[in-house]
Parts: structure tokens; C-alpha cells; sequence
């Protein structure tokens, strides 16, 4: 192939001998090439490790679930506590607040997905599907535990103000029902409930 | 109107020294010899008390970090006070002169951020923006960014109630952003909530940025002594006749109307240290509780109510973000080939109602979202978009301008020769 486009007087003056012009390019193009891109993937390989080390440390997912005893809530009690740096809210609802909101009907909710870290995401915003789970897989709607962050801008919510009975954005006017889900305001989505499972009868394991 | 250079070595030692490095060269053409035309008013002095400014914050924050504790661990075992917020009124308490040094910091960044506003708007007036200073505006906006970033970051650093939700309401604006968003906000936090590793980035990044700033305010300038400054009349410097040298016309304009700013600084510092900040501050950061009423520092007020205006969370980020964004684009936006407002009677207008729709922001800012204050934010955020992406294109089409003179030394030497706006608009 080389010798094919050799033509007499195109030696090269460092005297490559057989390499023409055409022949040296195509043979610098590919150590260019081949130098850029080993570069570019040593660059890739230092840069990602300092990208990377900004995420959770090993020790803030150690941290990743944490218990609680929900029968040391009385009625009417709300317990607030923190799991991974997030504020939760373990309440024991008084009969009221649970009446309040069976009987609201999908359709009056903002959001009608159930954000549920236990349940698929498909699942709808029903009173069902936002209280715990107890070991006999019944619905336990006495309780309800949420992750009290706005899901607006992260603010904590406050129980007992607002026009649902539920908890209160006051940062930015957020109103949330008793079961922790958006009725007006401009946060997008329903408290989130997170991933709950029962040790025992009454402790129940979060994340 | 960088020329070739006046200087000429005195000293063997500085003949010496240009030939190997020309740095007094520099500084002569910079500060002492540069053209400079002879029109600047008292609104061009805030570039002066800008880097004063700069340098404040990096002196008094270079002395706190040394007392700083950059933790959000408890102070004693089992206390509500984390190690931050005590190192923090250990300085303004026991440190020698700590109290005078927080001060100056807390009390210099409100400064910066008053006289980088009066700069901006100076620059919107006289249309300082426009070719050839394009990037020397658009290089101005990302000192603004950086100054943004810099500012929101040491505000959490005393990791009191404000600081912890302020810093919990902007990270989640990041949450706003749809598939990353999640990602994106755990990365920043380095947990899963604002917490001690949040504290600690922000303090490293809170360190470095000053000094990028100062990078960018040296590109700054570089931008600025190519086509050279702007002036009130708008009209490019046609001779030698328009100019005056910097030193010592300007510099001593520069002093004097530093000393002044400086009085007002002083008087903040010495007399009212926390009338610019918020008492709930004084709080210990408690992650369980959030502030009944949660406010930036006021000079977020403005873009804080453009976020709040927008019924819908990813809109409101994104028109926030898009106020400073479409500073970007003006040079393009503004289609008059005149600069200078003082020669565009309708565009006046228009801009002093943009910088009473910008001061309403900043009110409604400060005031809880609902109702009439809800209306009026949103009627003052339409407003100032419709000033860049309507206004200011339309305006320098349909305007008929005022006669500018002819060269900056006619306007000043006849004052009367050139017709001012509002006898050309009749």
C-alpha cells in the first residue's frame, strides 16, 4: 500500500524511506488520535474520583435506617425525630383525623400518587396506601410516618394549622392533610412516606 | 484606546526590571497614564469601591477562618450549639477585635452587594453594555453569579436558623430540576439533608471563590482598558482632546467617593452590625424546626420574589435563574445604536420604571407570599422580563432618539449645544 504511493522526490527530509506524505499523515493522524484519547481517558479517570467523593460518605449511608417504637405514641402524639439529616414525623392519629382522610376522594387530591418508598410508584394517594403496614399485612391507619420535608423547597411542616387539619408549609403556604398529602399550595407532590418495616408488633424499622 | 505606552524607565533599576518584566509598565498604562474620558460622573466611581470592596472581604475572611470551625457537630456532648455557630460568637465575644473584623465581613458583603447594584444599573443607564463592551458586561454578570454563590455559601457558615433552612429552601431548588434533580441536590448536600458535610464544602468553596472573583475582575479590566471606558453621553472618545489621564483626575474622584462609602460602612459597622441581617439567625440551626417566616439576606430579595411569583416550582427556578441569564443576551436584546439614555427620551422612562420594579421585588421579597403581595410580585417580575425580551428591542426601533454631541468635549465645554432628550422628544 505504502509502496503504491511512493513516488520519487516525496521522501520526507527526516528520510522515513517508503513513507510518503498521505502515508505519514494517516500514521500521525492515529498517534494524535490515539494520544488524545488516552488523555481523555486519564482526565475522565482522575476528574470522576473528585466528582465522586462529593457524594454520601460510607459513613452518612451507614446511617441509612433507623428504628422506632410506635406504641410509645399516645393519641393525638406526634414524635418528631431525624433519619438521614431528614426531620420524620411518627404520629398516632386520633379517630377524627383518620375519618378525614378515608373519606377524601382521589379526585380533591393535588397529587394522586401514593409516594410511597414501600409501594410501587404507580400506587394511588389512598388513606390505605399512606399508613404503615403492620406484621399481619394489614393497614395500620391509627399511624402514619412521613419524612417532614416540604416537598416544595424543604422547609418542616407544622401539625395543626392549615385548612386540612394537617400540617402547615409556613415558608411558602403549602397545606397538607391528615395523611400527609398536598391539598393547596405550590408544593408538587404528597409528603413522602418512607420504606417501613416492622421489627416487632410495634417497632417499626425506617429506610 | 490602549495606545503605546508613556512610560519611560527613570531609575537603572526599573530600565533593568523592563526589559525582563514590564510590570511598572503595566501599572503606569493601568492606573497612572491610561485615557480616560473627561466626563465620568459620580456614578463611575462604584468600580473603585467595588474592588475595595473585594479586598475587605478577603482580608477580614482570610483573619476569620483562622478562628472559624467549620463543624455541625455539637459543641459540648449532647448540646443543641454546633461547633460552627460557637466559634462564630466566640469570634465577635473573646477573639481580639473579632467583633470589629465579623462585623466588617457580615456589614462588607451588604456593601459589595449595594454598590454592585448601583454599578449594574449605572451601566444599564448610560448602556455601557453595548458593542464593543459586550464581553466586558457579560464577564461584569459573571462576577455577579460568582459574588451570588460567594454571598448565599458564608451566610450558612454561622449555622444558625437561617443559615440551615436558607441554605435547606436554595439546595432544594435544585431538587426542582426533572431527572438529575434528585442526584444533582444529594451530590451537593454530600448527604442526604443539609448537614456537616454540606457545612464543610460550603466553607471550602466559600474560601476559593473570592479569589476566582478576583480573577474575573482582573479579566474585567483587561475587558475594560481595550475599547476603554464608556461615559455618560455614550459617545466614543474621538481624540485626545475627550480624555483626561486616570491619575490623578480619576483616582482622587475614586478617593473621595470611597471615603464617602466608607463613612456609610463604618456607620453600619460601628453603630447597627446586624440591621442588614436577620435576628433569627441568632437560632441555633435545628433541623426539626423551620423559621415561620424565612427571608434571604436582602440583597436576594429581588430574585427570591421572581422564584415565589411563578405558581409552579421548576418555573419559578427557572425564571430566578433566567432574570440574571438574560443579562447575558442584552447586548443583543438592546437594538439602539444609541448608548446613552440621556438621549433616548422613551427608554428613560421605561428604565426608571425597571428600577422601581426591581426595588418592589426586592419588597414583596421580604413580605409573605399571598394575596396582593403575591399580585404585585408577579405584575414587577412580568415587568422585568418584558424590559429585556420586549422593551429595550422594540424601543430601538420605534425611538427617536435626541441629538447626542458630536464628541464628549463639546458636551462639556457647550453644554447647550447638544438638544438633551426631552427638547428633541418635542
Amino acid at each position: 500500500m505504502a509502496e503504491a504511493n511512493t513516488a520519487p522526490g516525496m521522501m520526507t527530509p527526516l528520510g522515513h524511506g517508503a513513507g510518503t506524505n498521505e502515508h505519514d499523515a494517516s500514521r500521525r493522524d492515529f498517534i494524535f488520535i490515539a494520544a488524545g484519547a488516552a488523555g481523555a481517558i486519564g482526565a475522565a479517570a482522575v476528574v470522576w474520583p473528585l466528582i465522586d467523593q462529593m457524594n454520601p460518605a460510607g459513613d452518612a449511608r451507614a446511617l441509612a435506617t433507623i428504628e422506632f417504637d410506635l406504641a410509645k405514641l399516645e393519641l393525638g402524639q406526634e414524635v418528631r425525630f431525624t433519619w438521614q439529616g431528614k426531620p420524620v414525623f411518627a404520629r398516632r392519629r386520633t379517630p377524627e383525623e383518620i375519618t378525614k382522610s378515608e373519606q377524601t376522594a382521589l379526585s380533591a387530591l393535588k397529587d394522586k400518587l401514593s409516594r410511597n418508598q414501600g409501594l410501587p410508584a404507580s400506587a394511588d394517594a389512598s388513606d390505605a396506601n399512606r399508613v404503615p403496614v403492620g406484621p399481619d399485612g394489614k393497614p395500620k391507619p391509627e399511624f402514619i410516618v412521613l419524612v417532614g420535608t416540604c416537598t416544595h423547597l424543604g422547609c418542616v411542616p407544622v401539625f395543626g394549622q392549615g385548612d386540612f387539619g394537617g400540617w402547615f408549609c409556613p415558608c411558602h403556604g403549602s397545606h397538607y392533610d391528615t395523611a400527609g398529602r398536598i391539598r393547596i399550595g405550590p408544593a408538587p407532590a404528597n409528603l413522602e412516606v418512607p420504606k417501613l418495616a416492622f421489627v416487632t408488633d410495634s417497632v417499626v424499622r425506617i429506610g | 484606546m490602549s495606545g503605546p505606552s508613556n512610560y519611560q524607565p527613570g531609575s537603572a533599576f526599573e530600565k533593568w526590571l523592563d526589559t525582563r518584566l514590564p510590570i511598572i509598565r503595566l501599572g503606569y498604562d493601568s492606573i497612572v497614564d491610561f485615557p480616560t474620558p473627561k466626563n465620568l460622573n459620580y456614578w463611575y466611581t462604584f468600580g473603585g469601591i467595588l474592588t475595595f470592596c473585594l479586598a475587605v472581604q478577603i482580608v477580614t475572611g482570610i483573619v476569620l477562618a483562622m478562628h472559624y470551625v467549620a463543624s455541625a457537630q455539637p459543641f459540648i456532648e449532647g448540646s443543641n450549639i454546633s461547633q460552627a455557630f460557637a466559634s462564630v460568637q466566640r469570634i465577635q465575644r473573646d477573639v481580639s477585635y473579632g467583633w470589629l473584623i465579623q462585623s466588617l465581613h457580615t456589614v462588607g458583603a451588604s456593601m459589595f452587594f449595594i454598590a454592585v447594584y448601583i454599578h449594574m444599573f449605572r451601566g444599564l443607564y448610560y448602556g455601557s453594555y453595548k458593542a464593543p463592551r459586550e464581553i466586558l458586561w457579560a464577564i461584569g454578570v459573571v462576577i455577579f453569579l460568582l459574588m451570588m454563590a460567594t454571598a448565599f455559601m458564608g451566610y450558612v457558615l454561622p449555622w444558625g436558623q437561617m443559615s440551615f433552612h436558607g441554605a435547606a429552601v436554595i439546595t432544594n431548588l435544585i431538587g426542582a430540576f426533572p431527572v438529575v434533580g434528585d442526584a444533582l441536590r444529594t451530590w451537593i448536600w454530600g448527604d442526604f439533608a443539609v448537614s456537616n458535610a454540606t457545612l464543610n464544602r460550603f466553607f471550602s468553596l466559600h474560601y476559593l471563590m473570592p479569589f476566582v472573583i478576583a480573577a474575573m475582575v482582573g479579566m474585567h479590566i483587561w475587558a475594560l482598558h481595550v475599547p476603554g471606558n464608556n461615559n455618560p453621553t455614550g459617545v466614543e472618545v474621538k481624540s485626545k482632546a475627550d480624555t483626561v489621564p486616570f491619575h490623578p483626575f480619576y483616582t482622587v474622584k475614586d478617593a473621595f467617593a470611597l471615603a464617602l462609602f466608607m463613612i456609610l460602612f463604618a456607620a453600619f459597622v460601628f453603630f447597627m452590625p446586624d440591621a442588614l441581617g436577620h435576628p433569627d439567625n441568632y437560632i441555633p440551626a435545628n433541623a426539626l424546626s423551620t423559621p415561620t417566616h424565612i427571608v434571604p439576606e436582602w440583597y436576594f430579595l429581588p430574585f427570591y420574589a421572581i422564584l415565589r411569583a411563578i405558581p409552579d416550582k421548576l418555573g419559578g427556578v427557572i425564571a430566578m435563574f433566567g432574570s440574571i441569564m438574560v443579562l447575558f443576551a442584552l447586548p443583543w436584546l438592546d437594538t439602539s445604536r444609541v448608548k446613552s439614555m440621556r438621549y433616548r427620551p422613551l427608554a428613560r422612562q421605561f428604565f426608571l420604571l425597571f428600577v422601581v420594579a426591581c426595588l418592589t421585588l426586592g419588597y414583596v421579597g421580604a413580605q409573605p407570599a399571598e394575596g396582593l403581595f403575591l399580585i404585585i410580585a408577579q405584575i414587577a417580575t412580568a415587568y422585568y422580563f418584558l424590559f429585556f425580551l420586549a422593551i429595550l428591542p422594540i424601543l430601538g426601533i420605534v425611538e427617536r432618539p435626541g441629538n447626542a454631541p458630536a464628541s464628549i468635549s463639546e458636551a462639556v465645554l457647550k453644554p447647550g449645544a447638544a438638544r438633551p432628550a426631552h427638547a428633541a422628544a418635542e
